[in-house]
């Protein structure tokens, strides 16, 4: 009976990512635990969160991609014009316009955007059966940049940077010519300064400046870096150990739960943490293009590999800001920092991930 | 890297697909699945190594941080979350020798600004005088400070707050960023004005006090401190007072909060000073002077020790406590009247016939007079020789027969002038320099001045010129260049009153440990010894009860006294007379009066006290100094209370 219900629950699971994103998940409580400051009611409420992620990657994991194809568009769709009602009638956190109120909650549309743009390219591209055009490329960009610049505008560089990096991810498996490429990054390096820079918001700008030295304002733009990176640091080879952060404990570093949890892990764990948590990304990440290169359908493969490369995106933005190679923007850890949203979408993800290495027998036949 | 290749296979494979009709609308070309997927897996190895290569970099980051900086981080981590306390101690008390505190400290709540974490200071503090009260004074002080640099945290705008005040600034404390309520200690003098030149006081510390802590390597013990003894006993004795400072290792959090405590010295008290001080005998000493200016210093021959220490006018210690405001600064420095000059032992004078039991002891000693030879003083003493010069006595006419007794009693000029001529001016520096004439009675206070005891070696180094016997006259009856401070003459006369012992003259008795209460005397024993013979000491004692006896110079001060006393009364000339010229008081400004001198120890017999009383511009030392030191005497012996409104005390009789 309970052999029946477990291999109906784990039919459409793979076990090898399951346990990565296991391990990834007890790592992240055990560390939340010491960046709340022993907060028994933080960690039932990530439980929750994991609860009800783990049973939304259930569910996907029982979708056939084919299905997930027809809905592509439609969601596209919708999240598109959500992001529009969000412009228009947003309402504002924070000097940001992020969230729309719907009825009883309010969401943030942005962040279904990272999966739908993905989703809508990889159908796009899927469409019919015919050699892809440069035509067909610009059409996808487009679907691309649209959402991004709405998103870029409430603003959030942050969720808008993992929207690109997740659709350029499917136009460049998608078979985006090299010559292209090139020509794009030779355009966009000219492009940023003169085009790019002037669109940003001060603070985008300050933070950008502050990477580069972040000295220059220790007590504003610059704390957070360098308040992260002397956790970092002061961590050592081994840490300081478990509940022992002081920079953590001490309220030096901010957004400890969330954004830079990292931060509160690496000091505590020290580089050996560190190494053992990007063994477990490296292979979350691998588990993906393992499952991506044996996916079936242009469909699925082009799904697969974005979900898996946006998965390894956040976390070397995550890492990069926390360790202070890459400017503070508000990217979570994968599967580690604290939040229902951040967690959701990512089991999400995971969850396709599976349904893509688990049903492909299935639509071959 | 593929690029080339691929695109050739690509034009190949377009030339050998057939183009196809799709709904008879649209031509397309067919995919070749298996080309398409070498294309992506080639794209998606691409990926997979820069995703291997991206996490290396991470790694190399990592490892710079945690391994190669690990050190640098480590200390930046320490340096953000422990910050070291000073922890300030007590200041040593000052208790006078019938155990009255007469210098503590009390905690108090104080406003203080934090310069560098406030904004706008003029707005902040208008601002603040709405919830409490911000006097104008408070505002000079305030920005004195500012200007004087403190590189503390924090300065205070107001003191010693009540709690009503302390409870409504605490409920608008969100409005004021950068002020705050803190409790301090703060040094009270509670009996004022009285002792003022003892104690002195404590101030803020300053650029100097700094540069001398640093160089006395002190500096460490001051952290936190920011009040250091400036003058008086504060001053002298800041060592003692001090105590050690304790520190405290706290861990804080970024908003500066201590969170707890690693580790902690406490601090040390300061240790307690015992006075030989007689806190109610200086302040009816001082009562008795009322509003006259002059000094006092009154010891305890057996000791040494300092009875009282006055020097008029004073001022109110405490006012310096907060940091003086630059108006009442102002008052006290610019006064005529000096109050910040301690009298006893920076102010000289001429001890004028003050002088003259010491020169009678000299005659005695040298063997230069007999006791009973007498003279006959016909209102002048003649000096022959150089063109012959008339030096007179006080009194016109003169004292008739004077033997050395009555010269004592009735303070004879011209017997004093003879004495000196006989002496010469080398043997009375030698002899009479024993009572501490014309150097620093070494007294527990800074900056006493040594006084001067004239010799022929002194003038030629000073004046280079000769010593003429005209000078000698003059320093017979203490005037011409014989100068000594209030405390010089108490001393000199508490060695008369020891009979030679010299003990050198002190405030603090005792040092009382603070931890453990053990006590440290200093200076019990007499420094050195006068010989002197008996028989020449009690002529000279016996003569000086007798001034205060009907006949005596201070018959007045002395009258109804139940007590055997000794005295001497001086006059000092402030400016010098004419040969011929009557000095007449009601004619004389009144600064250029003469200063009124008296020394006496009582009870005659067995001395429990000397003293030496100045009253500057008072005229006659029998009538204005004498009877203040008989008020003083009937206190001390007989605590008899003075009344509380001294009078001019100007209606004394005999003339000195």
């Amino acid at each position: 009976m309970i052999s029946r219900l477990l291999a109906f629950l784990g039919r459409h699971i793979d076990r090898h990512l399951l346990a990565a994103v296991g391990a990834l998940l007890l790592v992240g409580l055990i560390t939340l635990y010491s960046a709340s400051g022993e907060n028994v009611g933080r960690i039932g409420a990530q439980l929750a969160n994991i609860v009800v992620a783990l049973t939304v990657m259930w569910i996907a994991a029982n979708i056939p991609p084919h299905y997930l194809q027809r809905l592509a568009l439609p969601v596209y769709v919708v999240g598109l014009l959500l992001l529009i009602a969000v412009w228009r009638y947003g309402e504002t956190v924070n000097g940001a316009r992020r969230w729309l109120h719907i009825g009883v909650t309010r969401i943030q549309p942005s962040e279904l955007m990272k999966v739908a743009v993905p989703l809508a390219l990889a159908w796009y591209f899927d469409r019919y059966e015919a050699v892809l055009k440069l035509r067909d490329f610009a059409v996808a960009a487009l679907m691309l940049l649209v959402p991004v610049v709405l998103v870029a505008k409430q603003p959030d560089l942050g969720t808008a940077l993992i929207i690109t990096a997740a659709g350029f991810y499917v136009i460049f498996l998608a078979g985006l010519s090299w010559k292209v490429l090139v020509g794009m990054t030779v355009t966009s390096a000219i492009c940023v300064p003169f085009v790019v820079w002037p669109l940003l918001h001060d603070y985008q700008r300050q933070r950008i400046m502050t990477l580069l030295d972040p000295n220059q304002d220790p007590l504003g733009a610059g704390y957070h870096t360098i308040q992260a990176t002397i956790a970092l640091g002061s961590g050592g080879f081994f840490g300081k150990g478990w509940l022992n952060g002081t920079q953590a404990h001490l309220d030096f570093l901010p957004e400890r739960s969330t954004d830079f949890i990292f931060a509160v892990f690496s000091e505590e764990f020290g580089l050996f943490g560190n190494l053992v948590l990007v063994t477990l990304f490296l292979f979350v990440i691998g588990r993906g293009l393992f499952i991506t290169f044996n996916a079936s359908t242009l469909f699925t493969r082009l799904l697969a590999g974005a979900i898996t490369l946006t998965l390894f995106t956040y976390v070397f933005v995550n890492m990069g800001m926390v360790s202070g190679v890459l400017p503070v923007v508000g990217v979570p850890l994968p599967l580690i920092s604290y939040g229902g949203t951040s967690l959701v979408s990512i089991l999400f993800a995971m969850g396709i991930l599976m349904s893509i290495h688990t049903h492909k027998r299935l639509v071959k036949s | 890297m593929l690029s080339r290749p691929r695109i050739f296979r690509r034009l190949a494979a377009r030339e050998e697909r057939a183009p196809i009709v799709l709904g008879g609308a649209r031509r397309a070309e067919l995919r070749d699945h298996q080309k398409e997927l070498h294309g992506f897996q080639t794209r998606l190895v691409v990926c997979a190594g820069s995703v291997v290569a991206v996490f290396f970099l991470l790694l190399v980051r990592f490892f710079y941080l945690q391994v190669l900086q690990h050190e640098y981080y480590h200390t930046l981590a320490e340096n953000n979350r422990i910050t070291i306390n000073p922890m300030i101690p007590n200041r040593g008390l000052m208790i006078d020798r019938n155990g009255a505190v007469i210098a503590h400290n009390y905690a108090a709540y104080t406003l203080e600004i934090t310069p560098s974490k406030a904004s706008d200071l003029e707005p902040l503090i208008n601002e603040l005088a709405t919830v409490v009260e911000v006097a104008p004074k408070d505002r000079k002080r305030f920005r004195k400070l500012l200007e004087e640099g403190h590189d503390f945290a924090s300065l205070p705008i107001r003191t010693r707050l009540n709690d009503v005040e302390v409870a409504r600034f605490a409920v608008n404390k969100y409005r004021f960023p950068g002020v705050d309520i803190r409790a301090r200690l703060f040094r009270h003098y509670p009996n004022g004005e009285v002792a003022s030149h003892v104690l002195g006081y404590i101030g803020r510390r300053t650029q100097a006090d700094d540069e001398k802590l640093e160089a006395e390597g002190m500096d460490a013990n001051y952290k936190g401190t920011e009040f250091i003894g400036k003058v008086g006993l504060e001053g002298r004795y800041e060592a003692n007072l001090h105590g050690t400072t304790g520190f405290e290792e706290v861990e804080t959090d970024a908003n500066g909060r201590a969170v707890r405590t690693l580790r902690s010295t406490l601090p040390v008290s300061g240790n307690n000073l015992l006075l030989s001080l007689d806190a109610r005998l200086q302040e009816v000493a001082e009562r008795v002077f009322g509003e006259r200016r002059g000094a006092l210093v009154a010891i305890e021959p057996a000791t040494g020790g300092v009875l009282a220490l006055v020097s008029k006018p004073g001022y109110d210690p405490n006012q310096f406590v907060d940091g003086i405001d630059p108006q009442s600064w102002d008052v006290l420095n610019t006064s005529p009247d000096h109050p910040l000059n301690n009298r006893a032992l920076q102010g000289v004078y001429p001890p004028g016939s003050t002088f003259k039991p010491f020169m009678a002891l000299a005659a005695l000693e040298l063997g230069k007079r007999n006791p009973h030879h007498a003279i006959y003083d016909p209102g002048y003493f003649f000096l022959s020789g150089g063109g012959g010069h008339r030096y007179r006595d006080w009194k016109t006419g003169g004292h008739g027969m004077v033997d050395m007794h009555r010269s004592i009693v009735i303070s004879c000029d011209t017997y004093y002038y003879g004495v000196a001529q006989d002496l010469g001016i080398d043997s009375i520096h030698e002899f009479i320099g024993q009572f501490g004439f014309g150097k620093r009675s070494g007294i527990d206070i800074d900056g006493e001045a040594g006084g001067l005891l004239p010799s022929q070696e002194w003038k030629m180094r000073r004046f280079q010129q000769k010593w003429f016997m005209g000078d000698t006259i003059s320093v017979g009856i203490g005037q011409g260049y014989n100068l000594a401070t209030p405390v010089q003459l108490a001393q000199a006369v508490s060695i008369l009153a020891n009979n030679g012992a010299v003990f050198r003259p002190h405030l603090v008795r005792h040092i009382q440990d603070s931890q453990t209460g053990k006590l440290t005397s200093i200076e019990v024993e007499p420094v050195g010894t006068i010989h002197l013979r008996p028989e020449n000491l009690r002529l000279v004692r016996d003569a000086m009860i007798d001034v205060t006896r009907p006949g005596g110079t201070a018959a007045a001060a002395g009258a109804g006294a139940p007590y055997h006393f000794a005295g001497k009364t001086g006059t000092a000339q402030v400016v010098a007379m004419k040969q011929n010229e009557k000095y007449d008081e009601r004619r004389v400004q009144e600064r250029h009066r003469d200063h009124a001198l008296f020394i006496a120890y009582a009870p005659a017999e067995a001395p429990t006290i000397a003293l030496a009383v100045l009253v500057e511009n008072g005229g006659h030392g029998a009538s204005a100094a004498a009877p203040v030191a008989r008020a003083v005497l009937d206190f001390f012996l007989l605590g008899k209370e003075p009344p509380l409104k001294s009078k001019g005390a100007e209606d004394a009789s005999e003339n000195d």
